[in-house]
């Protein structure tokens, strides 16, 4: 990466949820700023700032990241995906949505989004885990309200019916 | 066709939740995601690293000069703008928003600067200039109490500020007629359940009408909406508040809100622009708000057959730094309940508020219920183990008898509905149990290590506005009596006849919208989706009273009869005017699927909205006496909730629920881990409204209670550093440690609401710690634990202390022993190609000296062995610009010299001391130096796990940057076979080379 002037805003252009997007930032400005404050998202939620609560998660090249631990100049270039992405136009939610919802795995909502989007991946290179398994991946999110057991029905509801129509 | 009409009720049923859609998309509006106003300036505050300290001057003068900077207030700018906040006690204990004359805990707001950005306000915090005088801080509650300790409060001289004592029955007479006396010391530590969304504030000052607008994930009660309006000196009606619909969580923490709103509005005064502040991550954890620990020393009466006849309750409660409004309540919240579950009528009772260097306490969910229930049970598990008597079996000759209900306990609370026994039953044959003991005695067979707990509670719901005033003696109290405890909630028909619903809930993700559409609908002949549930509330507009807001489990026992009032209302405006058309009495009318219609009749119908409408559209046909449109609010108090009477009995809650739950653990004889086989906890929490919803609840509780018990404590050295300023250091349970557990229910409706329902959110919160404390006391045959039950804590236990590695040998910096502060110590050695002579000259010399100290900005000689330096330090993403003062004492020139100071900045303080020692080798000079340094404020709060290493790492800057001084780059000290110099390698070995 080239080196940035700390000071000055730079501009950056990237891929959000499909559709380019560009703006200016400091290097110090965190990803997660930049998408609240400077495109006006509301989906991306920020839990501790230090990368230990997964709430702000999301896919950069489709993998999942830390957006309080990316700065927004790192994106430059690159596609970034949120939980905006998930449910299609008419805001018809996704078959992991939808179970979310069936099973309660929501309260406040507020981790949620980086729940999803690091499922949404996980699920992509592991169709079939076990409920061990997912446990041990969704240990890298804290909830604190629901206790996760919605949030593993969830999930393992979602494996069985993509199993079902594979 | 009529006869087909689904008349099932919504109420009861599991439907999914209304509100999950928008937020699963990700567009619902949280506080962060409000729309501000242009112009909006923003927040960002300036804590006090020390635990206790003098604040002798702030100068905010360059903080004000810096860019986009437009306001800087300090505790004494606000005493000039505000009064200090009322609080529960008479007591001379000023709190304001920032620190005035002291600071009392680290983290404690000392200045706030306002901003253009929140980048440029942190940016600023560094240069505001506060000079501390530090004083002995106190942390341990018992300590705190002895003559001598330091006190927090000069004025009121002590620092325990409020003690009661209360009795009923004849106590002391049972106890000298018990055949044994049995007791414990239960201490409960310090935690929270840390919503995941922290504080949000926007305040906006508006002149004209001197008054303030206020938006913020506030969580009531209300009772603080008073507090904050006299702060601001302003009527309550020129306080304007405003919750969105959506927090992110709240579990008590949000009611501390209130002082920063107060800031936030102070801050928007002087600015002249709507300012917002969020909180973040360290600052939550180090000043939001922590449940009260508690030390509870308690005792039982019993007869040799397990008949336990009396109580004695000595509760001490630590509530921090300040008493902030409603403190001291989780001590008096569940007062009516302190015999618990069981049927005992003499009963004892001293507390004690004390007040210590920590962060303030707060209602956390549970509200004292954990901390009672804790002492409670633990001590009835002893009582079993010293009768040698099974530990559910003295639980079952204890409960309050089936068929005694309403029961009115021994300090008042009136228990409106249950049977206990049936409920334990059902959960011993439904859990399994006699299979979980054939489990236990096979692992021990097996030489594990593994035991069985139980516990119930009764879970109170619906808090007596009254229940603080118990804290007055009797004579007081009368002059001024509460009780009472009001519940609000609207329904709106609009002229289309479709229906929206407001109400006083201020819902943190319980599905509260939910349930109120299933309500209405219910009673409408709608469907949920028919209603709109709009959970704003804006004080301004809405509804409300001092019992408004979302805690004590206070939502299905108040909000929904208010609800359920206010369309009862609806539906008898409507039937009087369909009455008319239809030709049939109103109270013959019924409501299904959308429509009204004759009850011995169903063609005989009409639509509900067409009906509902008219109201609006052609209110001359209406019927005489009635007033157009239809807004009917629905206002409830329930009659129970009587101020305490003069034997200082008091009903602290509406409904009381019951909790019976028990468990298997296997504790790990090598790592001392706590592993969860099973667990089983049965509810009676009345009427479920929605039983998906209720789970949920049960799950979430159980959830927070695993990481009391096992994981979670705000960790405080003795000097008062905070040591869990991150969720790395304040462990949350994640979904590997939280097990499923198996829930049961049993519905016995309460006979004080109308829909039945009582609380279920906090119930194991209050019943889970106990039961899994008993389960490690049983299955490792000891009379008390703490929580909490950590793998070190455990295997400790097993194994006893481990003992520390021998010193000398390490050449690392050392981890603090436990109990001290963040204290690192460390020693080391290097050799510099330089004679010591000359190497002493460049360490005295303060220019060379600035050029070798790591990230040294300037560096001043201020006395003859003294200098002041302006240095950056960081750990990890941790930096910051600190104050350094060096003193050089025990001088032997060029042989040795003692270094002692301290650092001071934004992030954090230290101080300490060090030893360097020169000897002339061959080649230079042989240095060896050992050091010992305490941390507090910001970098002891994150960066516990980084300390060591960063500690390293500027000691080894500082030795490489005196070697190129005195000319090491280019000394000719060998290179190793890879090129490395020696210098390099030395430093590698260090740990610190690249
Ligand atoms: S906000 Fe990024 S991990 Fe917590
Ligand atoms: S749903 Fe509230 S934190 Fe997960």
């Amino acid at each position: 990466m080239s080196e940035l002037s700390g000071t000055a805003r730079h501009n950056i252009s990237f891929t959000l949820n499909g559709e380019t997007v560009s703006g200016s930032a400091e290097p110090r400005m965190l990803l997660t700023d930049f998408l609240n404050y400077e495109l006006g998202l509301t989906g991306n939620h920020v839990g501790c700032e230090h990368g230990v609560c997964g709430a702000c998660t999301l896919l950069i090249d489709d993998n999942p990241e830390r957006g309080c631990l990316t700065f927004a100049v790192q994106v430059d270039g690159r596609d970034v995906k949120t939980v905006e992405s998930l449910a299609g136009r008419e805001g018809d939610l996704n078959d992991l949505q939808l179970a979310f919802r069936k099973h309660h795995a929501l309260q406040c909502g507020y981790c949620t989004p980086g729940v999803l989007m690091s499922l949404t991946a996980y699920l992509e290179h592991t169709p079939e885990p076990n409920e061990e398994e997912l446990r041990d991946m969704l240990s890298g999110h804290i909830c604190r309200c629901t206790g996760y057991v919605g949030m593993v029905k969830a999930a393992l509801d979602v494996v069985e019916q993509r199993k079902a129509k594979a | 066709m009529a006869d087909q009409i689904d008349t099932k009720p919504y109420v009861g049923q599991s439907i999914e939740r209304v509100e999950d859609g928008i937020l699963l998309t990700g567009r619902a509006r949280f506080s962060d995601h409000q729309p501000t106003v242009t112009g909006t300036l923003h927040a960002a505050m300036l804590r006090s690293p020390h635990a206790h300290a003098e604040i002798v001057s702030i100068d905010k003068s360059k903080a004000l000069a810096m860019p986009g900077v437009s306001a800087v207030l300090t505790g004494q700018d606000l005493t000039e703008m505000a009064s200090a906040f009322l609080i529960v006690i008479k007591q001379p204990m000023q709190h304001y928003s920032l620190a005035v004359g002291k600071a009392r805990y680290v983290g404690e707001p000392v200045a706030v600067v306002v901003a253009t950005d929140r980048y440029k306000a942190e940016d600023a915090l560094d240069a505001i200039e506060v000079e501390y005088r530090v004083l002995d801080a106190i942390v341990d509650p018992q300590k705190a109490t002895k003559p001598g300790a330091p006190i927090l409060y000069e004025e009121v001289g002590d620092n325990v500020v409020s003690t009661r004592e209360f009795s009923y029955g004849e106590p002391d007479k049972a106890f000298a007629e018990a055949d044994r006396v049995i007791k414990l010391t239960a201490p409960y530590p310090r935690n929270s359940q840390t919503p995941m969304e922290g504080f949000v504030v926007n305040a906006d000052y508006i002149a004209d009408t001197d008054s303030y607008d206020v938006a913020s994930n506030y969580q009531g009660p209300f009772t603080s909406h008073p507090v904050m309006a006299l702060a601001l000196g302003v009527p309550s009606s020129r306080l304007r508040m405003r919750v969105p619909a959506f927090s992110g969580g709240g579990f008590g923490v949000k009611v501390q809100i209130f002082p920063y709103v107060v800031l936030m509005c102070l801050c928007s005064k002087v600015a002249g622009h709507p300012v917002k502040w969020v909180e973040d991550r360290l600052e939550h954890l180090s000043a939001a708000a922590a449940a009260p620990n508690r030390v509870t020393e308690i005792e039982a009466a019993v007869k040799n057959d397990g008949t336990v006849t009396a109580f004695r309750f000595d509760q001490l409660d630590d509530y921090g730094a300040y008493l902030r409004a409603p403190m001291p309540g989780p001590l008096y919240r569940m007062h009516g309940t302190l015999t618990g579950a069981y049927h005992i009528e003499n009963l004892a009772v001293r507390n004690r508020v004390v007040m210590t260097n920590k962060c303030p306490s707060g209602m956390i969910r549970g509200f004292g219920g954990p901390q009672m229930y804790f002492a409670i049970e633990r001590l009835m598990h002893r009582v079993a183990v010293e009768l040698g008597l099974d530990p559910l079996d003295v639980i079952r000759k204890n409960l309050v008898p089936a068929g005694s209900f309403p029961y009115r306990a021994a300090a008042g609370a009136l228990f409106d509905s249950g049977d206990y026994q049936t409920a334990v039953e059902r959960a011993v044959n439904e859990g399994g149990l006699e299979d979980l003991k054939r489990r236990r005695d096979a692992a021990r067979a097996d030489g594990k290590l593994y035991g069985i707990g139980y516990s119930v509670v009764v879970e109170p719901a619906q808090s007596n506005m009254g229940y603080l005033s118990n804290i007055l003696p009797a004579e007081e109290r009368r002059k001024n009596p509460k009780g009472g405890a009001v519940s609000n909630a609207t329904v709106n028909v609009d002229p289309l006849g479709t229906v929206s619903v407001t109400a006083d809930s201020l819902p943190q993700g319980q599905g509260h919208a939910t349930v109120l559409s299933q309500i209405v609908a219910d009673e409408l002949g709608l469907t949920p989706a028919d209603i709109s549930v709009n959970m704003e509330l804006d004080t301004q507009k809405d509804a409300w009273s001092i019992a408004t807001g979302n805690y004590s489990a206070r939502f299905s026992s108040s909000t929904t009869v208010a609800a359920h009032k206010a369309a009862v209302k609806v539906r008898n405006k409507v039937a009087r005017i369909a009455s008319v058309t239809l030709n049939v009495p109103a109270d013959q009318l019924e409501f299904a699927d959308g429509k009204i219609f004759a009850a011995n009749n169903p063609e005989n119908s009409l639509k509900f909205y067409r009906v509902a409408g008219s109201a609006h559209w052609t209110p001359g046909s209406l019927p005489d006496d009635m007033d157009p449109g239809i807004r009917e609010t629905g206002t409830w108090s329930p009659p129970e909730l009587e101020p305490p009477n003069d034997q200082d009995q008091i009903n602290t809650s509406l409904t009381y629920g019951f909790v019976f739950d028990y468990c298997g653990v296997e504790i790990d004889r090598d790592t001392g881990q706590v592993h969860i086989d099973k667990y089983v906890t049965m509810h009676d929490s009345g009427t479920l409204l929605n039983p998906l919803l209720a789970d949920g609840q049960v799950y979430g509780a159980f959830s927070w209670a695993i990481g009391c018990a096992l994981f979670e404590e705000f960790a405080y050295g003795d000097d008062g550093s905070f040591l869990s300023g991150t969720f790395a250091d304040y462990l949350c349970p994640t979904a590997p440690e939280v097990p499923e557990p198996l829930i049961l229910h049993m519905e016995t409706p309460s006979i004080f609401t109308p829909l039945g329902a009582k609380g279920i959110g906090e119930g194991n919160v209050m019943s889970t710690p106990a039961c899994l404390g008993n389960a490690v006391c049983d299955a490792l045959d000891i009379e008390t634990v703490s929580l909490p039950m950590t793998p070190s804590k455990i295997s400790a236990l097993i194994h006893a202390e481990e003992t520390p590695p021998p010193a000398g040998g390490a050449k690392q910096a050392a981890p603090a022993p436990a109990g001290t502060g963040r204290v690192i110590k460390g020693s080391g050695e290097t050799t510099v190609p330089a004679a010591p002579d000359e190497v002493w000259r460049t360490l005295l010399d303060p220019d060379k000296l600035a050029a070798v100290i790591p990230g040294c900005h300037s560096l001043d000689k201020v006395g003859d062995d003294s200098y002041r330096a302006d240095v950056s330090l960081g750990v990890g993403v941790v930096r910051g610009r600190f104050r350094a003062s060096v003193d050089m004492s025990d001088m032997d020139p060029p042989n040795s010299v003692r270094l002692s100071g301290g650092v001071q900045g934004p992030l954090g303080a230290s101080k300490g001391a060090g030893n360097v020692r020169l000897k002339a080798v061959d080649g230079g000079t042989h240095v060896t130096y050992d050091y010992t340094v305490e941390i507090s404020g910001k970098v002891a709060a994150v960066g516990g796990r980084m300390l060591e290493g960063a500690a390293r790492i500027v000691i080894g800057q500082f030795f490489q940057r005196l070697v190129s001084q005195v000319g090491g780059k280019t000394a000719a000290a060998g290179t190793s076979p890879a090129g490395e110099t020696l210098w390099q390698r030395i430093l590698r070995a260090f740990g610190i080379g690249r």
